[in-house]
């Protein structure tokens, strides 16, 4: 007979609402009638990432989390503060990538997505779909299922559970990365791409997983910790550490495992592209920061080597490799490589006993980063030309004297991510460099100033084109944006300078939720 | 230095001396064409208004306790440890320059009415008028040397503006230029000092500095009280940085007036003046000043012996009574009285004098030159009169203005009895006979002998608007002396701030000196008559002249020096360093830039978009992290 696990209906209740709405999404998909699923489907999605939203801050403000908070589901979930505060930035950011998904105005067939993804890309029935104003509306379950599975897997307390959570984030990713209505081609093939590496970076996981079980006796990360510590740095400990990282430096897109990021950035809907850049990036880094901390906490001098020098290749290429990008969509995806590796400098700074700020400065620079970055990939779903959006560099020439309030905003969040005070940008920067000087780890700083440095000179260059080019004479339209895009671009612009100019409640607060249990 | 009061009442309110002329220089500059009008009237209005704020301050600090207030503003830094506050210091010392600054300032300002009616640009000109003696009133009633800083590059700046007034004049930027950059070397030089002060004591207040003197090694003291006075003879044109001054005549005559006469350049003055518990402690630097004033002093009174040009005749004489000045107060306690004496009673006489010339100058056609002026005492009578009693009360004529000041210089530098003190003393008589030669050459060459004017200017006295002033500060040039020395003596006064009045040794009888100076005063005039009064003089400057009126008329090679040992090497080096720029610098950054650019493609290439290859680096990414990692922890 198998017990029933204990379960705190409080503490899930973010994960309930957001899989709840899922799955009342996937009902809705089959019974529905099709001219009014799309508004049920965004209403269901909004709902549930916003409650899940919600429920995070409702659960961080009413219970008592004086002991760093709870383990709950038999042990599976550790909902703790730094847990929650990752939930909630996933679940936040995701409701604005919802409001992405939903726009109408722009794209002149209603939607970004494709109308029927089964069609064959090319088809005489996919010629005769490509005007029609039908919309896909499976995207919103599927999006629903990875935000889940994202919030599963940044307070998973178990290895399988975590391995089960990141399947869970992926697959759904994978499918509505060829959704795209336009380039269709691109998109299927970025969603081959993404599914195949993924599943070989799955393994990696999965490998590093059962030596650690070998090793160990254990999944749960807490007894790893008391394993490893009394055994020390045992050869397939060391290994299956090794490939588990490989597992979610994957998902970070962190070179030298990034290069599927910039093929399928491109080649996914931009709406997609905007939530994978923003909410995967939070779920892969809290899973990181989660594994590192908590189950190899005792270890920090064996993985401490592995993170500085990743980190230092990942600032390296994305920054130089951004260098020579025409697409804008390619350019960020190498931009959210170089944040990865500046991502990794903060996640060096766990101090002894993890005392540090490492985990408050990662947590602080996911958000602003998130932000910022939904922000970025909003602003090129407006400009657009005959083809779809216009992600070709020259095309943005002179933009400004066409749409000053969209070059003004695009403007702002190059400016973050690049890193110029007064904006987020600069605060995340400045944080994670604090956490990682104060572990000492100064060379490191300086390859990451002299990274952003060079990062800097392409997020600048598309702002010198926007303002000191003469407009090209076939330039793009910048279409109008509907309601929820232009709420999504009213957030995240006006966080991103609120986070530069008043970042001391949100820092704070990030300090304070900087405490993983298990 | 003993706790000063907070100020209560009406010194509560003296803040309001510096804000009305500000008020008035941001309405009258933000406030555009729409103040044209009657721009000049408010302009004048607030320099009236702070003059009678500052007179009734005056009268109520005699009846306060130790006759100093401190007023309390706000804080204007707080970092770190650096916590400075904004507040002023209202004790007898900036009560007598506030009195002077707003009295003269109100007289010229009066004057410039009728002096610039004429200009399309009054009210810019009142404008920076205005700005200048708010930022002039900062410099000498803050109470902290970051204060005194704030008012000092404000004078500065409204110095540039109001030199550069005639901006289109080429020769007036040059000057307002000349002026901007060798303040600025000085102006390194206090804000340096500053800085020592805030790394030694943490504090810039006076109080907080004065308090602590003591415990600072006698180097860093020699230190500060040497960039102090770096930044003192660049605000009051002392050597080395004399140079602008004469130059700065280019602005219009009221400037000349009351900037780069009566007030500003007296600047320096006051900071030594304010600073004395520094050198109180520290004789090197004192004896430097007390060198600096000597040098300058005759440098000034050679120079001005040869030029024609009747401003800068009188600013070379303005170089040369600060001298006196700089002199008194290297002294020490025997001569701080008197050279804040003299520096009143100079600033009486010498703005008369400028607004004298202003007036000659009016009826010339603004012409300065004086071979081409002569006969004038007719014409302008009122400006003749008025200017003459300027000229006797510069020349220390017996029982007017500079007589009395003069004489307590030259007798406190004798009252050191020893070689320094007759060298010094020595230097200022000799001083003096020079100031009476130039000072009669000047007379005679403007206001007697034949008219020599240009043909077509028909000289005409000016509006009593200009006239009145003049007269009011002749009746200064006249009074003030026996006023600030015997009726109501200084001395008593600035107690406070100086302690007790130095009792005098009187080397040489006080008589003895007076007689000794009168006479070579009369010796001056006597020389003047013989080389210039008695003889036509030639309306063109004689080519043939010694080498010693040359090097005078070349200001004994000033700009020539400045040229050859600043400012050549400076462009030297600018020429250096923009090719190091263009070709080191930019090759550099370019070079790097396009080998980042390079590497960029070369990378690019792994990105090859085949599945297969993505999945192979990744591989490699793993075995690599897995082989680090393992050899990490076996090794």
């Amino acid at each position: 007979m198998i017990e029933a696990p204990d379960l705190s209906l409080a503490a899930l209740a973010p994960l309930l609402f957001v899989f709840g709405a899922a799955c009342i999404g996937v009902l809705v998909e089959a019974f529905a009638p099709r001219d009014v699923r799309h508004p049920v489907q965004v209403a269901v999605a909004l709902v549930g990432t916003g409650g899940g939203f919600a429920s995070t801050l409702v659960y961080a403000a009413t219970q008592d989390l004086s002991a760093g908070g709870e383990i709950t589901a038999g042990g599976a979930l550790a909902v703790d503060k730094a847990g929650l505060f990752l939930q909630a930035t996933v679940a936040g950011l995701a409701t604005l990538a919802m409001l992405l998904f939903a726009e109408r105005g722009l794209d002149p067939a209603r939607s970004a997505f494709v109308a029927a993804a089964a069609v064959p890309a090319g088809s005489p029935r996919d010629r005769e779909l490509a005007t029609a104003t039908r919309v896909q509306t499976e995207v919103y379950p599927l999006a629903l299922f990875a935000v889940g599975g994202m919030m599963v897997f940044v307070t998973a307390n178990d290895l399988l559970i975590m391995f089960v959570a990141l399947e869970v984030l992926s697959l759904p990713l994978y499918l509505i990365s060829g959704l795209a209505r336009r380039r269709r081609l691109l998109s299927q093939e970025a969603a081959v791409k993404y599914f195949l590496l993924g599943a070989f970076a799955s393994a990696f996981f999965l490998y590093g997983l059962a030596l650690v079980y070998g090793a160990t006796g254990t999944i749960r990360l807490g007894e790893i910790r008391q394993a490893v510590g009394e055994d020390g740095g045992d050869v397939l400990v060391v290994l299956g550490l090794a490939l588990l990282v490989v597992g979610l430096l994957f998902k970070a897109s962190v070179a030298p495992f990034h290069s599927w990021t910039p093929d399928v950035y491109q080649g996914a809907p931009t709406p997609v592209t905007a939530f994978m850049a923003a909410c995967t990036k939070v779920a892969a880094f809290g899973a990181i920061l989660r594994l590192l901390y908590v189950a190899f906490g005792t270890e920090e001098w064996t993985w401490r080597p592995l993170i500085y020098g990743v980190a230092i290749v990942s600032m390296v290429l994305g920054a130089v490799l951004g260098l020579t990008q025409t697409d804008l969509k390619r350019m960020l995806a190498y931009s959210s490589i170089a944040h990865a590796g500046f991502l990794l400098t903060g996640v060096l700074g766990l101090g002894a006993d993890g005392a540090g700020s490492g985990l408050a400065a990662t947590m602080f620079y996911l958000l602003t980063y998130g932000l910022t970055t939904l922000g970025a990939f909003a602003v090129l779903t407006l400009v657009r030309d005959g083809d779809g959006e216009a992600g070709h560099l020259s095309q943005w020439a002179g933009l400004a004297s066409r749409s000053p309030l969209t070059a003004a905003v695009m403007g702002l969040f190059l400016l973050a991510l690049a890193g110029i005070p007064l904006t987020a940008g600069f605060t995340g920067k400045f944080a994670v460099f604090r956490a990682a000087i104060e572990e000492g780890a100064w060379p490191l700083v300086l390859v990451a100033v002299l990274a952003s440095a060079v990062a800097a000179f392409f997020y600048l260059r598309v702002i010198v084109l926007m303002y000191f080019s003469p407009p090209a004479a076939d330039g793009p339209t910048v279409g109008v944006p509907g309601i929820p895009t232009t709420v999504v671009l009213a957030v995240t612009a006006s966080a991103t300078l609120a986070l530069g100019i008043l970042p001391g409640a949100v820092l704070d607060l990030a300090e304070r939720a900087a405490i993983f249990v298990g | 230095m003993e706790t000063v009061l907070p100020a209560e009442g009406l010194l509560g309110w003296s803040w309001l001396l510096i804000a009305l002329p500000l008020a008035g220089a941001a309405v009258l500059l933000l406030g555009g064409r729409r103040t044209d009008r009657w721009g000049h009237l408010l302009g004048t209005a607030t320099v009236a208004g702070a003059f009678l704020l500052a007179v009734l301050c005056t009268v109520r600090l005699a009846d306060v306790e130790g006759r100093s207030v401190d007023v309390d503003l706000f804080t204007f830094i707080s970092t770190g440890e650096l916590d400075v506050r904004a507040g002023l210091l209202y004790d007898p010392l900036s009560a007598v320059f506030a009195l002077l600054i707003t009295g003269v300032g109100s007289l010229i300002h009066v004057y410039s009415i009728g002096y610039m009616a004429h200009d399309p640009a009054r009210r810019r000109f009142f404008a920076y008028l205005n700005l200048f003696v708010a930022a002039m009133l900062l410099l000498v009633l803050g109470n902290s040397f970051v204060a005194l800083y704030v008012g000092w590059e404000g004078v500065g700046l409204a110095s540039y503006l109001l030199i550069a007034f005639w901006y289109t004049r080429p020769s007036a930027a040059t000057a307002a230029k000349k002026a901007f950059i060798m303040n600025r070397v000085g102006d390194v030089g206090l804000a340096l000092a500053i800085f020592v002060m805030f790394a030694q004591l943490g504090t810039t207040s006076y109080a907080g500095v004065f308090g602590s003197v003591g415990t600072l090694a006698g180097g860093t003291l020699t230190a500060i009280g040497l960039l102090l006075l770096l930044g003192a003879c660049g605000k009051s044109g002392q050597f080395p940085l004399q140079a602008w001054l004469p130059d700065a005549m280019e602005g219009p005559t009221p400037v000349s007036a009351l900037i780069h006469a009566a007030t500003m350049v007296t600047a320096g003055v006051y900071l030594i003046a304010r600073s004395a518990p520094i050198y109180d402690e520290t004789p090197t630097a004192r004896t430097v000043v007390l060198a600096v004033g000597a040098v300058t002093l005759l440098i000034g009174a050679i120079a001005g012996c040869a030029f024609d040009d009747i401003k800068k005749v009188l600013a070379y004489s303005t170089v040369s009574q600060i001298g006196y000045m700089f002199l008194a107060v290297g002294l020490g306690p025997a001569g701080y009285v008197a050279g804040l004496a003299h520096l009143l009673t100079h600033g009486f006489f010498k703005a008369g004098l400028f607004l004298g010339a202003g007036s000659v100058m009016h009826a010339m056609d603004d012409s300065v030159d004086m071979r081409r002026f002569g006969g004038l005492a007719r014409k302008l009578p009122v400006t003749f009169v008025t200017f003459g009693l300027g000229y006797l009360a510069l020349i220390g004529f017996p029982f007017l203005s500079g007589f009395y000041t003069k004489d307590a210089i030259i007798e406190a530098a004798l009252d050191r009895d020893d070689a320094w003190g007759w060298i010094l003393g020595g230097v200022a008589v000799l001083g003096a006979g020079l100031t009476a030669f130039y000072m009669t050459r000047l007379m005679l060459m403007t206001f007697f002998g034949r008219a020599r004017w240009e043909p077509g200017v028909h000289p005409h006295e000016s509006p009593s608007v200009m006239t009145v002033p003049m007269v009011v500060l002749s009746l200064g040039s006249i009074g003030a002396g026996f006023l600030l020395v015997k009726a109501f003596p200084l001395a008593d006064w600035l107690e406070p701030v100086f302690g007790e009045e130095h009792e005098a040794a009187h080397v040489v009888a006080p008589l003895t000196v007076g007689l000794v100076v009168t006479g070579v005063m009369l010796v001056g005039v006597l020389a003047a008559w013989l080389f210039v009064g008695r003889r036509e003089v030639p309306v063109t400057a004689p080519v043939r002249v010694s080498p010693v009126t040359r090097a005078a008329r070349n200001a004994l090679y000033a700009d020539t020096i400045n040229e050859s040992l600043v400012m050549r090497p400076g462009q030297w080096l600018t020429r250096a360093l923009v090719w190091v720029d263009n070709r080191g610098v930019d090759g550099a950054v370019n070079g790097l830039a396009a080998g980042l650019g390079g590497s960029s493609s070369r990378l690019g290439r792994t990105q090859t978009g085949f599945v297969r290859t993505y999945a192979l680096s990744m591989l490699g990414g793993a075995v690599l992290v897995a082989g680090a990692l393992l050899a990490v922890t076996s090794g």
